[in-house]
């Protein structure tokens, strides 16, 4: 039995920033861009895309332990993985973690991950790293902030591709941080983070990772570098001597620096082109460097085709301007409220927790209808409290009916309204990542997990729908 | 209930953008219109108990007693939208039950104190989104459309008929003509609700005095007789896995119960004049199919025909209804019941229907979850 990674999934958000907007010119199509959340997406809406996709077609029971790894969790203190356990509807005595404050955040959520299912602790963890950074507007940094997030399933047995050996060292260094008052990434001069920080030190633990495992950079399939730029990315291959057709395309200018999921989409990436016996080895920079190396195995040929990078990265659509996206991110005043400080009810959260986070309906045992929320009394045969609980967050639906909302308040009118049917349940949802004008009944949809709205001061999460994948159609 | 309950007074404020007047002075305008309609100048000894009813007010039953110095029993009735129409209910319940011998119901709301143009979207649950009221009711209009062939221009002339009609009554808020080419081209709020579709948001209250049929004479001459009066629930459209989205429900469960209480087996032809809930326009059009006037995706045809025009076989919202009269939520059912009693009395003026003699009104609340229709005819 060998540790590795039993399953994968990865999450870009379709909208693309060109870098041409952020010059303030017209967006360049086929020029450099990068991935940008949208207004109802955060890391934990990344990772919950992740992670539905890592884990379809695995038994969401089987899973013990959560960790989640990122940058920008949107609580200080209110644990992630114990939200992301919920969306997930895990079992409930799951082990959860997060793990923040380094860009390595999300490699070394996959390490300690196999730690714990080598040690016996764990049967099967899922690592989940996403990240939204921001950098202030016009600086730098911001051209190079991209977001994104991956999702990996660790487990003993059935590995796609197995851990060979990990190599780390840490590093004290101010080169890149945010402070607790801090809204925005800031760096110290770019060169300096290049020369002392960046380009030594992630040879350095790739080096030492090569000599620990005996083996040399030329038997290497596949490297994935993270990295903060092209310029020095190419700088880190050159003096480890890899050859173009072995580095992991760096997606510059197509996805950008998805922070602590960088390493994690290069890998995620890697994946879905490995073919048995392949070795594949990921570094990661932040405060010191790592990086590991995995052998890819015959499973790898037989998993379940799924979205991964390259299918993300191709479902594209181009932000009009800059202006849009700083609305949208909340980098400027706009007219849309976010909310206000009071008006929501935790407990009322608390009590219907089930249907907000995990899209849990009932079935009536007696008359078979399924109904959304959870309710005493049977919507169609007035049966009472004879129900089963009936998860719709991983079925399609169809749109039974539908209206384009320009009164509501969002940084992108209209709002898409649907009344959409999951299993014969009836569920209200907005629909996203669709063009008004295409919206239409009997339209096949499926549900993915969005910030709905930031009533009480903090970031509230409800299920939206977009349109099927036609990939996905029957 | 038949024949049991009289109305021998009504009053009605002004409605509109009141900036001046509290929810007080617009209770008591409508009040003392309908004390002196009804006769009433010792109303202390004359009114037993009130009913009222407002959605915005949070001052609870004493706002409407406080106002009118009326230390008697007052129930506070909420139910949305039909909230009007469901004190009426209850008012007109305790006169058939004999319990009291002459009741007020006095319906009032001033959602312009909220600093907002639209209605409220008011949230303190992570589901409570997704949209607003014009959400709401649009959402019947996909899949209207695609099955009936009816489309925004049959909207529009029913938005065209209630300005036409709302410049016809002097305590109506908008006196404004619109053609169908301004309906459609005004900016959309929620597809395919333009501005025009939408009813406006006013404040205002509106009163009516209830007695038993037996002393309505001792009155006025020409009293008005409540034939029927029912408020119905019915499920959440928006979850209910029986929906068609082709009708509302409420309407039509109303519906039936308010034609079996009045003994209408044909409302187009018994029905002389008709108030309906005109939240918007699509909720009209719907509601001349719920409330049987036409068989289900005949509306276009009579829209276009002229059917419900003041000068058609059946007048619907002779006063320019929630559209253009306004829409101070609590105040409608009432304000609706003002304008039929109006009509049956032959005092409607410049927009009077000839020789009514039975009329309806219908209002409906919530996504829509409830419907109360209260059918009035001549003594």
């Amino acid at each position: 039995m060998s540790t590795g990674i039993v399953s994968y999934g990865a999450y870009v958000p379709p909208t693309r920033l060109s870098l041409a907007s952020l010059a303030g010119r017209p967006p360049q199509e086929g020029g450099p861009e990068k991935a940008v959340a949208w207004f109802d997406e955060d890391a934990v809406t990344l990772g919950v895309a992740a992670a539905v996709e890592c884990l379809r077609g695995f038994d969401r029971a089987s899973v013990d332990g959560v960790v989640f790894a990122s940058t920008t969790t949107p609580f200080r203190e209110k644990q992630t993985a114990a939200l992301l356990a919920k969306v997930l509807d895990l079992r409930r005595d799951v082990r959860t973690t997060d793990l923040g404050g380094s860009l390595r955040a999300g490699t070394r959520a996959l390490e300690t991950a196999a730690d714990a299912v080598a040690a016996g602790s764990a049967r099967r963890v899922l690592v989940v790293a996403s990240d939204c950074r921001l950098a202030a507007p016009g600086s730098p940094l911001e051209r190079g902030f991209g977001d994104g997030a991956a999702a990996f399933l660790v487990g003993g047995s059935d590995a796609i591709a197995t851990f060979e050996g990990w190599h780390a060292l840490a590093d004290e260094i101010v080169d890149v941080w945010r402070g607790p008052r801090d809204r925005f990434v800031h760096g110290w001069e770019e060169r300096f983070v290049v020369q002392e920080s960046y380009v030594p030190r992630t040879v350095e633990a790739v080096r030492g990772l090569l000599e620990r495992l005996g083996v040399a950079a030329g038997d290497l399939t596949r490297a994935a570098l993270q990295g903060p730029d092209a310029r020095s990315h190419g700088s880190v291959a050159r003096s480890l001597g890899l050859a173009k057709e072995q580095l992991q395309d760096p997606l510059f200018g197509r996805l950008g620096n998805a922070g602590a999921a960088f390493a994690p989409l290069l890998l995620a990436a890697a994946l879905d082109a490995a073919r048995p016996g392949d070795r594949l080895l990921v570094a990661s920079h932040g405060d010191g460097a790592e990086a590991f190396a995995l052998a890819a195995t015959e499973h790898v040929e037989k998993l379940e085709p799924r979205r991964g990078v390259a299918w993300h990265l191709a479902r594209r659509r181009t932000v009009p301007s800059y202006d849009h996206y700083r609305k949208a991110r909340g980098l400027e005043a706009g007219e849309w409220e976010r909310g206000t400080d009071s008006g929501l009810s935790a407990t009322i959260h608390f009590r219907e927790r089930d249907e907000d986070l995990s899209l849990i309906g009932q079935r009536c045992r007696r008359c078979g209808s399924v109904q959304f929320p959870k309710q005493r009394v049977c919507e169609t045969c007035f049966a009472k409290d004879d129900f089963e609980p009936a998860r719709l967050s991983d079925r399609s639906g169809r749109v039974v009916t539908y209206t384009l909302d320009h009164f509501f308040p969002t940084p992108e009118p209209p709002t898409v309204v649907t009344i959409t049917e999951i299993d014969g349940a009836r569920v209200h949802l907005q629909l996203v990542n669709v063009r008004p004008e295409d919206v239409r009944t009997g339209m096949a949809v499926e549900p993915v997990f969005r910030r709905i709205h930031e009533t009480g001061g903090r970031p509230n999460y409800y299920w939206k729908a977009r349109p099927l994948p036609e990939d996905a159609q029957a | 209930m038949r024949d049991k309950v009289a109305i021998v007074g009504v009053g009605c404020c002004q409605f509109g953008e009141n900036w001046d007047q509290s929810p007080s002075d617009m209770i008591v305008d409508a009040t003392y219109e309908a004390y002196a309609d009804a006769g009433i100048d010792d109303p202390q000894d004359r009114i037993d108990a009130v009913f009222t009813g407002s959605i915005y007010s949070n001052k609870g039953p004493h706002e409407c007693s406080d106002a009118l110095k009326l230390w008697k029993p007052v129930t506070m009735v909420s139910n949305y939208c039909a909230t009007g129409t469901d004190a009426f209910r209850c008012a007109a319940m305790s006169i058939a039950a004999g319990v009291y011998e002459t009741v007020l119901v006095v319906g009032y709301d001033k959602p312009k104190d909220r600093g907002v143009a639209g209605p409220s979207v008011v949230m303190n649950q992570v589901r409570d989104l997704p949209m607003t009221p014009a959400g709401w009711f649009a959402l019947c209009a996909a899949t209207y459309f695609e099955k009936y062939g009816a489309g925004r221009e049959d909207l529009a002339r029913i938005a065209v008929k209630n300005h036409h009609n709302g410049t016809l009554a002097p305590k109506s808020f908008l006196k404004r003509e619109i053609s169908v080419e301004d309906a459609l081209g005004a900016r959309m709020i929620s597809w395919p609700f333009g501005l025009y579709d939408c009813a406006a948001q006013t404040d205002g209250a509106a009163a009516a005095i209830l007695t038993r049929a037996e002393n309505a004479r001792s009155f006025r001459d020409d009293p008005v007789l409540v034939k029927a009066v029912t408020v119905f629930a019915g499920p959440n459209p928006q979850k209910d896995p029986g929906n068609d989205f082709l009708s509302w429900k409420p309407t039509a469960h109303a519906a039936k119960e308010a034609y079996r209480q009045a003994g209408i087996e044909n409302p187009m032809e018994e029905i002389d004049v008709a108030q309906l809930h005109d939240c918007f326009t699509l909720t009209e059009l719907l509601s001349y199919e719920d409330l049987g006037f036409c068989r289900k995706g005949a509306a276009r045809e009579h829209v276009a025909a002229g059917t419900f025009e003041l000068d058609g076989e059946l007048p619907v919202n002779t006063d320019g209804g929630l559209k253009s009269f306004g829409h101070p939520t609590g105040a409608t059912g009432v304000r609706m019941v003002y304008e039929n009693v109006l009509q049956l009395q032959g005092r409607a003026g410049e927009r009077q229907v000839a020789d009514a003699s039975l009329a309806l009104s219908h209002n409906i609340g919530g996504h829509p979850t409830a419907c109360g229709i209260v059918i009035l005819g001549r003594a």
